[in-house]
């Protein structure tokens, strides 16, 4: 027997100690608070840290600190506590520092609530604090994928020195599926660049995203940006279902793209053409992915639990070269797949 | 089934463990010989609780007792009803608990009464042996306890409510007989049910169907 039935929320805990994670910091908030508790019972016995901080702001910069001395790091939040530590993972991205942040999104804004959302699109893509930086973004559909996602996503933020994010949401993590984990160990690549003690052997490290001259600064930003390149040619991921005829390309991601692939499947019932576009990283975005599944798409269809966030990066990624129609629930509301299927008939009628 | 159920029954058990599925499907064979009253005492978890089935309970006549602010976005563990006078004025109590040693730390509140009806109580531990990544069963052993502590109660018996979710066939069950056959020597507590789902094979000598309750936000409805 090696499938168990986890929670997503676990099985973000459990694969992230199993890929080699000794440190988690974090701050209880629902709908994420299984992970935080999962590390809690399990870390001391598996030979790692967990500390519940007096606030998010402290997690993310403990974080910071147990990453910069070369150990596999991570912090979880929901929404507000996301905006919370986005000062923090600025410094982190700033100081080139790898460790993975998940965020299981409710929704917002401001308090909000505690029901699914994916409403933090655009701060995980966009502006997940100040300054010029990006974080790889991972975007779970299934709790199978929560796991093999932490696994992806701390291999990643070491190979390329930064930060990711798993963007979960309320659905994805708490819901029970069953998983199997991988028997794979990482290897964890050596840290040369780690403040873990000299002993007065070599050089001392710095670890900072502190630059007085601007010169400096910009140098440091820009070589940056050369690793985004890289990362972008070799980071972006998707799954593309039925879209190679496709009239109708529905774009969803996590528990949406559940949803939307339901709707699909019995739009092709129906006898339309309908296929579903996952992009599995939001940034990088898949972005030649998406334009090859459009080909044959007469419309596009964008279906979120948000009020409309990522619809503007399917217009852009496509060159507005498809319409591309919009549909969502925000507030904590899970759309219906009769939803989604209704507004197909529609678009395949000509009606908008 | 044979009706062996006492006045009250506290389900408690692994976080996760599916407390809630059975004690809808409890509810439903209850009533069959008599009035059913539902507590929804999970003050752990917002998500997936008795709350959730208003609707078919009124149907069927059972009284549901929720919490004063479930399945809204407050969460906040109010509870303002009379564990006694309910208990008082039913054939059956059903209370299912929050999971883990968290979540039955609120029975100690009604201790008054569990002790009242000391005899008329069951105190059933449900167990998913798939819960476990690493299926040990030392594991369960220890939450048994660590329940026992905080609910200042003893379980008297035991549930396998072991399933893989919509994955759950016969074998998935009956591989799991061995485990529950050990957490029973090492507890002490007989296996009350096994709970099948997805399967209408007989498994073992006290089989007892559930039906999922809860159907994933993508199914057609």
């Amino acid at each position: 027997m090696n499938k168990v039935l986890m929670k997503g929320n676990e099985a973000l805990a459990e694969a992230a100690i199993r890929a080699g994670c000794k440190c988690f910091f974090g701050y209880p908030i629902t709908p994420q608070t299984e992970v935080a508790a999962y590390f809690a019972k399990n870390m001391a016995k598996r030979g790692g840290v967990f500390l519940q901080a007096e606030s998010e702001i402290a997690a993310i910069n403990m974080v910071l600190g147990a990453s910069s001395a070369g150990v596999r790091a991570m912090t979880s939040s929901s929404s507000p506590g996301i905006s919370l530590k986005s000062e923090g993972i600025s410094y982190i991205a700033g100081s080139d520092l790898p460790c993975v942040i998940v965020n299981v999104q409710r929704g917002g804004p401001g308090l909000g609530g505690i029901q699914p959302s994916q409403s933090d699109y655009n701060q995980a893509v966009k502006a997940p604090g100040h300054g010029d930086f990006h974080l790889v973004v991972y975007a779970p559909a299934s709790v199978q994928e929560s796991v093999d996602m932490v696994f992806t996503a701390f291999d990643t933020a070491d190979r390329y020195r930064i930060p990711t994010m798993i963007l979960s949401d309320g659905l994805i993590g708490q819901m029970m599926e069953p998983v199997v984990f991988p028997e794979k160990t990482n290897d964890i690549p050596e840290k040369s660049w780690a403040c873990d003690g000299h002993k007065n052997k070599r050089k001392h490290n710095i670890v900072t995203s502190l630059f007085l001259e601007p010169d400096k600064l910009e140098k440091s930003v820009l070589q940056r940006n050369e690793k985004y390149k890289l990362i972008s040619n070799n980071c972006a991921d998707c799954e593309t279902y039925l879209c190679d005829d496709a009239h109708i390309v529905i774009t969803a991601y996590g528990a949406t793209a559940r949803i939307a692939r339901s709707a699909v499947n019995e739009a092709r019932k129906q006898g339309i053409k309908a296929g579903l576009f996952r992009p599995k990283t939001l940034w990088p975005f898949p972005e030649n992915e998406l334009r090859n599944s459009c080909k044959n798409a007469g419309h596009i269809l964008c279906a979120e639990m948000s009020a409309g966030q990522m619809v503007n990066d399917i217009k852009l990624y496509t060159n507005c070269s498809v319409p591309v129609s919009f549909y969502g629930r925000t507030g904590g509301v899970i759309p219906e797949p009769e939803e989604l299927l209704r507004e197909i008939i529609k678009l395949s009628e000509g009606r908008q | 089934m044979n009706h062996n159920f006492k006045k009250i029954t506290v389900l408690t058990g692994q976080y996760g463990a599916g407390k809630t599925n059975l004690a809808v499907n409890l509810a439903f064979e209850m009533c069959r010989y008599g009035k059913v009253t539902v507590t929804d005492l999970d003050i752990v978890n917002p998500y997936f609780r008795t709350s959730d089935f208003t609707e078919i309970f009124e149907k069927k006549n059972i009284k549901l007792i929720s919490p004063v602010y479930a399945n809204t976005n407050l969460d906040i563990p109010v509870l303002d009803f009379d564990m006694r006078f309910e208990t008082e004025n039913t054939d059956f109590h059903i209370v299912d608990v929050g999971g883990d040693d968290s979540g039955a730390f609120v029975l100690g509140r009604y201790n008054d009464v569990f002790s009242t009806y000391k005899d008329a109580t069951d105190m059933l531990y449900v167990f998913n042996v798939y819960r476990s990544p690493d299926f040990s069963v030392n594991n369960i052993i220890e939450n048994i306890k660590e329940i026992e502590n905080a609910s200042r109660l003893r379980c008297t018996g035991l549930v396998n409510n072991s399933n893989l979710g919509n994955e759950t066939d016969t074998d998935v069950i009956k591989n799991t007989l061995g485990y529950a056959d050990k957490i029973s020597e090492l507890s002490g507590l007989p296996v009350l049910f096994t709970c099948k789902s997805n399967t209408d094979k007989k498994i073992s000598e006290n089989d007892f169907p559930v039906k999922i309750m809860v159907s994933p936000p993508w199914n057609f409805t």
